[in-house]
């Protein structure tokens, strides 16, 4: 059904595949995601929509492998199907023209900034884009977002291409230059969503976030997803995914994407992984 | 009857059903009950004294004829049996096993007035496993195609009600589910050693064979909405999404690590498998010293789950006394069987955590009974300089749900009441908005399965009459 019809790989480990889904191409917009299952005995986990094709009935997906379900999903082959994909879900993005946006992807954070980028853009916007990456050989989507941006700014840890150093100082000099900054978007770790909202808190500038908390359902059914905004429970997949970050608690939202650790380590130890096209396999006792 | 054979068959004792023992059954998720043989199935439908006018049917929401399936049993034909229960029940395994009987037929049954009364759950369940077992599942009449689409949200026992009913009716029928499996709370929410999920299967599948299309992953008020549905080609829908929202308890720590909501630990466990970790993917924490807070089926349900992932302690903390339990006394017996822990008095005050956000122990205040509120129980309340820890490294919090506002947040015209139910006409099942019927724990907030179907039927009937004559 879902069927896998380009894969390309971005960078170690980050993979692009656009999907066959027709009515989600047709409907999704800026901001939305997808929940998707691999196999049967497989998690649901969410992503986000980075773009679609509607006349082609594609949608986007960008992602990294950070534990057992990315890690099989990708090694997956274009041809080959993915056995749910439900959405789009979340809130989409409000888009209108604010005037001077600023728009912030950090690593794979990148891959949700994009559409939003893109959809502000649309509305009339000057798009500044700041992206942050630990070194030049993980950067994502740069000509992508060149694309869509009226300037752009690149920082790595490392140095290694753009600025050495962090988004959150290049988001420092931009607010502090002539520049009246009306929006800043960001999406990343949640250390870095944390510390830019730091940065803009003194100046009141309205600042959204996009957050990824662990969910199951995606429809507001178990409350996984649940954080504390202003003090008060919020549903992250309904209410969601964008928050105003300047309510947001953070720290707990750290707190909460440890819950499994342990058994999200155990689970990538019973991978195996062998030479060939499908590399990683599950275990079969 | 003769008057002779009514008192032999007075004379029988009720036959209850073998079960797992206890000590066992705690180690695994398999059915507790184990069902009747043919022969003890035979004697107990004996039982029956084949009243003229039935009382029993009276007190089962959707009139199953139980005088005339309960001596089809007696007589051996239990197919025969089986399909008597299928005019009025798509789901008879399912209700054999979770109505709450003694509140409805059973309590009803005149031979309970001063005995115990026929075991008609038990009798049901019997009768829709052997058939289903023989797989001599023989497929209704199906009549001529009517041409008419109707669009069913949701999959839970409402939807698969109407749906069964339309389809032999002869109008295209598909269901919009919005996981990846049907059954609603069937699947997600009641545990596998309560209602095996190859049973839900087995009678999805069955629809499927009659004809019922079923999409699943499909989220009605964002992959299509209820109004791009009618404009699609259908002209009508059902609604039947159940109360899927948690309620919460609004306390300090609730957030922390290791707090679930009963839906969320259910569905982690039942519909993702994380019982059979690291096999399915899914993970639950398993905690060694738990607490569920609440009183309902949910709660029992969440506790006797838990007991199965081999803790140290399953602690039951509810806010009244033994008495106001509204969970089926069944379940409470098997579940102290099981050896939970009840706390009644008792209600958390806050949830205390460790440095990383885990949870480390729960705060609680004994209660009293005061004066009765408007629900006609005895008001709780708390007794001053009462507080205890109690130390906890799992809480579930199974204090109820409430309506998803997903559908009428994206509606044009769907009325609900102030709670966020749809409100729905009694006689039909129909809403505010033409064209489009409701049921369920949408409509009632939370209920039985049963009624749930019953309002399926309900509005399967009006739906039909819609569709022939325009009229709700
Ligand atoms: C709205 C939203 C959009 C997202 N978009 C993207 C995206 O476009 N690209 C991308 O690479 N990642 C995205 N993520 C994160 C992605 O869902 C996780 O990386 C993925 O679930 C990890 O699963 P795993 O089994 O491979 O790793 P695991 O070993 O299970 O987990 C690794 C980490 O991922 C997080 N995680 C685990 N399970 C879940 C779950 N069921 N739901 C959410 N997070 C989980 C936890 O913090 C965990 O520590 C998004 C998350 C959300 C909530
Ligand atoms: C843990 C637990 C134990 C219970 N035990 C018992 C018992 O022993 N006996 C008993 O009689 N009753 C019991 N109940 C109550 C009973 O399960 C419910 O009353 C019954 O399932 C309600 O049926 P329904 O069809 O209204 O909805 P549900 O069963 O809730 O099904 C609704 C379905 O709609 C889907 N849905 C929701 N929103 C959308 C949407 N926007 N688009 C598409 N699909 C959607 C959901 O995913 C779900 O599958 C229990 C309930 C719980 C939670
Ligand atoms: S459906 Fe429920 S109430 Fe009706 S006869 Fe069966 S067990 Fe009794
Ligand atoms: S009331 Fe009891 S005895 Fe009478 S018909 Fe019903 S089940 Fe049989
Ligand atoms: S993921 Fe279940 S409520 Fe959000």
């Amino acid at each position: 059904m879902f069927t896998i019809v380009e894969k390309k790989v971005l960078s170690p480990g980050v993979f692009q595949f656009k999907v066959l889904a027709k009515k989600i191409a047709e409907k999704r917009r800026p901001g939305q995601f997808i929940i998707l299952r691999v196999y049967d005995e497989g998690e649901r986990i969410p992503l986000t929509i980075v773009d679609s094709a509607p006349e082609k009935g594609t949608i986007t997906l960008i992602f990294q492998q950070v534990g057992k379900t990315t890690t099989l999903l990708g090694g997956l082959n274009e041809g080959d199907d993915i056995l749910d994909i439900v959405g789009p879900l979340g809130k989409p993005t409000h888009i209108k023209n604010f005037g001077n946006a600023v728009v912030i992807g950090g690593g794979i954070g990148i891959a949700p900034v994009y559409p939003i980028a893109k959809g502000l853009k649309k509305a009339g916007n000057r798009v500044i884009s700041i992206l942050g990456a630990r070194n030049k050989d993980i950067l994502i989507l740069e000509d992508e977002m060149r694309l869509v941006s009226d300037d752009i700014q690149i920082t790595t840890d490392d140095g290694s291409y753009g600025k050495k150093g962090f988004v959150t100082q290049a988001l420092q000099e931009l607010i502090d230059s002539e520049l009246k900054v009306n929006m800043v978007l960001g999406v990343g770790p949640i250390p870095m969503m944390k510390a830019l909202c730091e940065v803009t808190r003194p100046y009141n500038i309205n600042t959204l976030v996009s957050l990824n908390p662990i969910m199951v359902d995606g429809t507001g059914m178990c409350g996984a997803c649940r954080i504390s905004f202003d003090g008060k429970i919020r549903f992250v997949c309904v209410d969601g995914p964008e928050f105003d970050g300047h309510r947001v608690d953070f720290d707990e939202l750290i707190r909460r994407n440890r819950s499994y650790f342990r058994e999200e380590k155990a689970a990538m130890e019973s991978l195996t992984y062998h030479e060939g096209p499908r590399c990683y396999e599950r275990f079969e006792s | 009857m003769e008057p002779n054979e009514i008192k032999e068959r007075l004379k029988i004792q009720r036959h209850p059903m073998l079960e797992q023992e206890p000590k066992e059954r705690v180690k695994n998720f398999f059915e507790v009950p184990l069902g009747y043989t043919p022969e003890v199935a035979k004697e107990e439908a004996l039982r029956c004294i084949q009243c003229k006018k039935p009382l029993c049917v009276s007190g089962c929401p959707v009139e199953i004829d139980i005088p005339a399936f309960v001596e089809l049993i007696a007589e051996g034909d239990f197919i025969g049996a089986a399909r008597k229960l299928k005019e009025k029940n798509a789901l008879p395994a399912v209700c054999g096993r979770v109505c709450p009987q003694e509140d409805q037929c059973e309590k009803m049954c005149v031979v309970g007035k001063r005995g115990k009364p026929v075991a008609i759950g038990n009798l049901e369940r019997f009768a829709a496993d052997y058939e289903r077992e023989r797989g001599e599942i023989e497929l209704p009449q199906i009549l001529p195609d009517t041409g008419k689409k109707v669009a069913v949200v949701g999959a839970g026992p409402s939807g698969l009600t109407v749906a069964g009913d339309l389809v032999k009716k002869g109008h295209k029928v598909t269901i919009f589910e919005a996981l990846h499996a049907p059954g609603g709370v069937l699947m997600y929410g009641i545990p596998e050693f309560r209602l095996p999920k190859a049973i839900v299967a087995a009678e999805v599948e069955f629809l499927r064979r009659l004809g019922v299309e079923i999409v699943c992953n499909a989220v009605i008020g964002k992959t299509d909405t209820v109004d791009e549905l009618l404009k699609d080609g259908y002209d009508a829908v059902f609604l039947g999404t159940g109360a899927g929202l948690p309620y919460f308890m609004n306390i300090p720590g609730e957030n922390l690590v290791g707090v679930y909501s009963a839906n969320e630990y259910l569905t982690r466990i039942n519909l993702m498998k994380a019982y059979r970790f690291p096999e399915f993917d899914t993970p639950v924490i398993k905690g060694r010293r738990i607490a569920v807070f609440g009183g309902g089926n949910t709660a029992m349900d969440s506790a006797r789950t838990s007991i199965r992932l081999n803790p140290e302690k399953v602690f039951i903390i509810y806010r009244r006394s033994r008495e106001e339990l509204p969970a089926r006394a069944e379940e409470v017996h098997h579940g102290e069987q099981e050896g939970l822990n009840f706390k009644f008095l008792t209600n958390p005050v806050r949830f205390i955590g460790n440095k990383e956000g885990r949870l480390e122990a729960v705060e609680c205040i004994k209660m009293k009974l005061g004066e009765p509120d408007d629900s006609g129980r005895r008001r709780p309340i708390p007794i001053p300089d009462s507080e205890f820890k109690l130390h906890i490294d799992i809480a579930v919090v199974a204090i109820g749900n409430g309506p998803n506002p997903l559908i009428p947040a994206t509606t044009e015209g769907l009325d609900v009441n102030k709670w966020g139910n749809i409100i729905v006409d009694n006689d039909t099942g129909g809403t505010s908005k033409r064209g489009v019927f409701s049921g369920g724990d949408i409509v009632r907030g939370g209920s039985t399965v049963i009624l749930a179907m019953g309002d399926g039927r309900r509005a399967a009937n009006a739906i039909h009459s819609y569709l022939l004559n325009g009229k709700k």
